[in-house]
């Protein structure tokens, strides 16, 4: 029940949205879901809500563990 | 795009899939279902069933919300909107949902109705406000994803004090439905289907976090990996449901750990649990009778309630009898195996829930797989 | 001594004026409408005839005749609007054909009560874009319908042209072995007027690239007369036009995702609504089919033209019994790009 993208917060408004940009394209999102949001963070929207900040480091770690080749068990 | 793109790399794909082929043991076959809908979606668009070795197998479950709606409800909303003046906002995914007598709420706007498709329940709210005069339903769906968008929507039309908004709640719960697969007659008596292991839902898991499936791994001695929306996120997490299986681990781990933690979004669940209660037993199309699987609206925000501001008859509309998609959102069978697949029922005329969305098992094979069997 | 003014007519409220039901009665107003709106903006000599119809000289060779109706909401869009849209899209379906335009016939349906500003904005467009493109308006027609019974304005088009000698293009031509390609970055139409739909609120600076390509097709058959086949991936997008030449021509097609020439924002705004760039409308743009030792030359003849200047090779034909376009996805799988279902809708899942 997924679709749900990461988007680049860009603008605070009130206390209760942000304007988000995603490859360019900006959409007015609201942050009744979430808390502790700061502009240049990233944070998953689905239906026009911020559901959950994005962790930059575990990001990364996941990424590396793609590029693991074979054999390795993960952390 | 960032977040996006690095995890739909085409050269980090080849080395995971290579990874599980490596892994993967040739002597044994493996099972695993993906719950989620979006994942359906994910693994018929890129492909990746091309990039796994024969003896893993993907089987999809019942995790698209627009498949399992009953036809019932749809059949209450498109009567719902026929009465003069009502306003109905849905989510664009249940325009074309077939109700009774071929009757959908896109069919029902091109009569006449006021049937409005929206992006956010927020819209609803804001139509509400808009237009006083009239009444304004929400044709709330989804699963635990989709419910916190439900219950702001709801906070706010108290807060705004409208006195013509109201909401048709038609929330589900995901644990609940791994449940009813995991102890159907096919598994648990028959041993018909033997299913290895889960991939867990995405954004369902940001929301809800992982502990809610310690229970079964724990309890049906079924590893649980939950996976980011994106293939290799799908990739990666099938090679840990491999490496699982082949060391004897049922657990629960984490591969979507940028945005899933083990509490998930506690903020989102207070807001749910204050606005909304269990229903004792909800029907899904294909599934029957579940208990403890869907959610209503409190007592406290009854205002807010289409079911009891209107009369909503409870409507059982039977799918066509050869339709299989009962068997096929518990796994049992494929799209191909029903005889109506892609011939009565296309896209374009869907008979049973796994054609009606996108991401349905049927909808999803047929749109984006059909030429493998073709061939 | 009569006060009144000889010859005198009080010209139209363009400012505040609007279209109503005198104007399509055939009567004074409408005569008056044609006049100082549609003879004065298209200003040629077979309008200025005031004729019903427009007398013309046989074209020599094959000819050629498409129409199109024009029912875009809205009618004002970021790069363009209804009224050159319905010029460019009946210049370029004659096109498609490898033919030169020669000539536009505009029929108009108002709605009641629809601004008389917002009419002149829109036939100055047309006019603008007829000019531009040299292929007049020379014939039309004026209705007015009640109010709700109309969009505002609803525009026909139909074009005629000629085809030159050699030149076969049709969309059963394709052959196994024959190259794709599209001459620049597919769904900027459709996601430009879908960010003005009200319930989808997302700002973007993608513009409309509705164009007339007749002059880019006069460069690619004037190098490779032997074009197989030419279509405009207009509603339903790449996706669909594909398919409907594939069973037109009995073929497979396969597709690689990672040479199509696609926005960054446009593939953004369809991750945001869960669409398909594959599926999405195009209407300065053109797909072309030929055989394989063509395809070099003709792709670089294409990115020679302004209009062509991100023109790619996507694909290639294939023997296919069952007509599917594949496509290799960037991700190294294989996927069906089928027919599109119903209309393309927002998802959440």
């Amino acid at each position: 029940m997924c679709l749900a993208i990461p988007t680049c917060v860009e603008q605070l408004i009130g206390k209760d949205s942000a304007i988000v940009n995603l490859g360019g394209v900006r959409k007015e999102v609201s942050l009744a879901l979430i808390e502790d949001v700061a502009v240049g963070d990233y944070v998953i929207v689905h239906v026009g809500f911020a559901l959950q900040k994005l962790d930059p480091e575990e990001a990364a770690q996941t990424l590396a563990l793609f590029a693991e080749i074979g054999g390795a068990a993960p952390e | 795009m960032k977040y996006i793109d690095e995890f739909r790399d085409g050269a980090l794909a080849k080395n995971i899939a290579a990874n599980i082929a490596r892994e993967a043991d040739p002597q044994r076959r493996y099972h695993l279902m993906e719950f989620c809908g979006g994942h359906t979606h994910a693994i018929s668009r890129y492909g990746i069933a091309d990039l796994l070795p024969a003896n893993v197998r993907m089987i999809h479950g019942p995790g698209c919300p627009v498949c399992v709606l009953p036809a019932g409800r749809v059949e209450n909303a498109v009567q719902l909107v026929q009465m003069p003046g009502l306003i109905l906002c849905c989510y664009g995914d249940m325009l074309r949902v077939p109700a009774a007598n071929g009757m959908s709420l896109l069919k029902a706007k091109a009569r006449g109705a006021d049937v409005r498709m929206v992006y956010s329940s927020a819209d609803a709210v804001k139509i509400a406000q808009e237009n006083p005069q009239r009444q304004v339903v929400f044709f709330a769906i989804g699963f635990e994803t989709t419910t916190p968008p439900t219950a702001v929507a709801i906070r706010q039309a108290q807060a705004l004090g409208l006195k013509n908004f109201t909401v048709f709640c038609n929330h589900v719960l995901t644990p609940s439905a791994i449940s009813h697969i995991l102890q159907s007659p096919e598994i648990r008596q028959l041993g018909v289907l033997t299913l290895d292991g889960f991939i867990g839902p995405a954004h369902v898991s940001t929301v809800i976090g992982s502990r809610p499936y310690e229970y079964f791994a724990e309890e049906f001695q079924k590893p649980v990996v939950i996976a980011g929306f994106e293939p290799l996120d799908v990739m990666q997490a099938i090679l840990m449901l491999v490496r699982q299986l082949n060391e004897g681990r049922a657990e629960v781990e984490n591969e979507f750990s940028r945005a899933v933690t083990r509490d998930g979004n506690v903020k989102a669940q207070q807001l749910v649990a204050e606005v909304f209660e269990l229903r004792r037993v909800f029907e899904w199309r294909g599934l029957g009778l579940i208990p403890y699987s869907a959610l209503r609206i409190k007592a406290q925000y009854a205002d807010y309630d289409t079911e009891l501001r209107f009369d909503i008859p409870a409507l059982s509309i039977a799918d066509n009898k050869a339709c299989k998609c009962g068997a096929i959102l518990r796994g049992v069978k494929r799209p191909q195996d029903c005889k109506l697949f892609g011939t009565v029922c296309t896209p374009d005329n869907p008979m049973g829930s796994c054609m009606v969305s996108s991401e349905g098992a049927c909808a999803a094979y047929y749109s984006y797989g059909r030429f493998r069997e073709a061939a | 001594m009569s006060t009144i003014k000889p010859n005198y007519t009080r010209p139209l409220d363009f400012k505040h004026g609007r279209v109503d039901m005198t104007h399509g009665s055939g009567g004074r107003a409408m005569a008056q409408l044609i006049d100082e709106l549609f003879v004065a903006a298209f200003d040629n000599e077979f309008l200025r005839q005031m004729n019903d119809q427009a007398r013309f000289p046989a074209p020599q060779g094959r000819m050629v005749m498409s129409t199109d109706s024009h029912v875009v909401s809205p009618l004002f869009f970021p790069g363009g609007d209804i009224g050159c849209l319905s010029v460019h899209g009946t210049i370029n379906d004659v096109a498609m054909s490898g033919a030169r335009p020669l000539y536009l016939s505009a029929g108009f349906i108002l709605e009641e009560g629809f601004p008389l500003a917002d009419l002149k904005r829109i036939i100055e467009s047309m006019a603008q874009a007829s000019r531009d493109a040299g292929v007049p308006v020379i014939t039309g027609d004026t209705k007015v319908v009640e109010q709700g019974k109309g969009d505002g304005v609803f525009i026909t088009t139909t074009g005629i042209g000629v085809v030159p000698e050699g030149v076969n293009i049709s969309g059963e031509r394709a052959r196994p072995g024959d190259k794709i390609l599209v001459s620049g970055m597919l769904g900027d139409h459709g996601v430009a007027v879908m960010s003005l739909r009200e319930n989808l609120t997302f700002h973007t600076s993608i513009q409309s690239d509705t164009a007339a390509l007749h002059g880019l097709v006069a460069d690619m058959v004037a190098a490779v007369p032997d074009i197989h086949v030419l279509r405009d991936p207009t509603r339903g997008g790449l996706a669909t036009t594909l398919n409907e030449i594939a069973r037109q021509s009995a073929v497979g097609m396969m597709l690689h995702e990672n040479q199509l020439p696609i926005r960054e924002q446009v593939k953004a705004a369809c991750e945001f609504l869960g669409l398909d760039p594959l599926y999405v409308a195009n209407e300065g743009k053109l797909a072309a089919i030929c055989a394989p030792e063509d395809a070099e030359r003709l792709l670089q003849v294409m990115r020679a033209h302004p209009l062509g200047r991100d023109a790619a090779i996507v694909g290639e034909v294939i023997e296919d019994s069952h007509c599917f376009v594949q496509m290799e996805t960037a991700f190294g799988g294989r996927r069906v790009v089928d027919w599109l279902t119903g209309e393309q809708l927002p998802r959440i899942c």
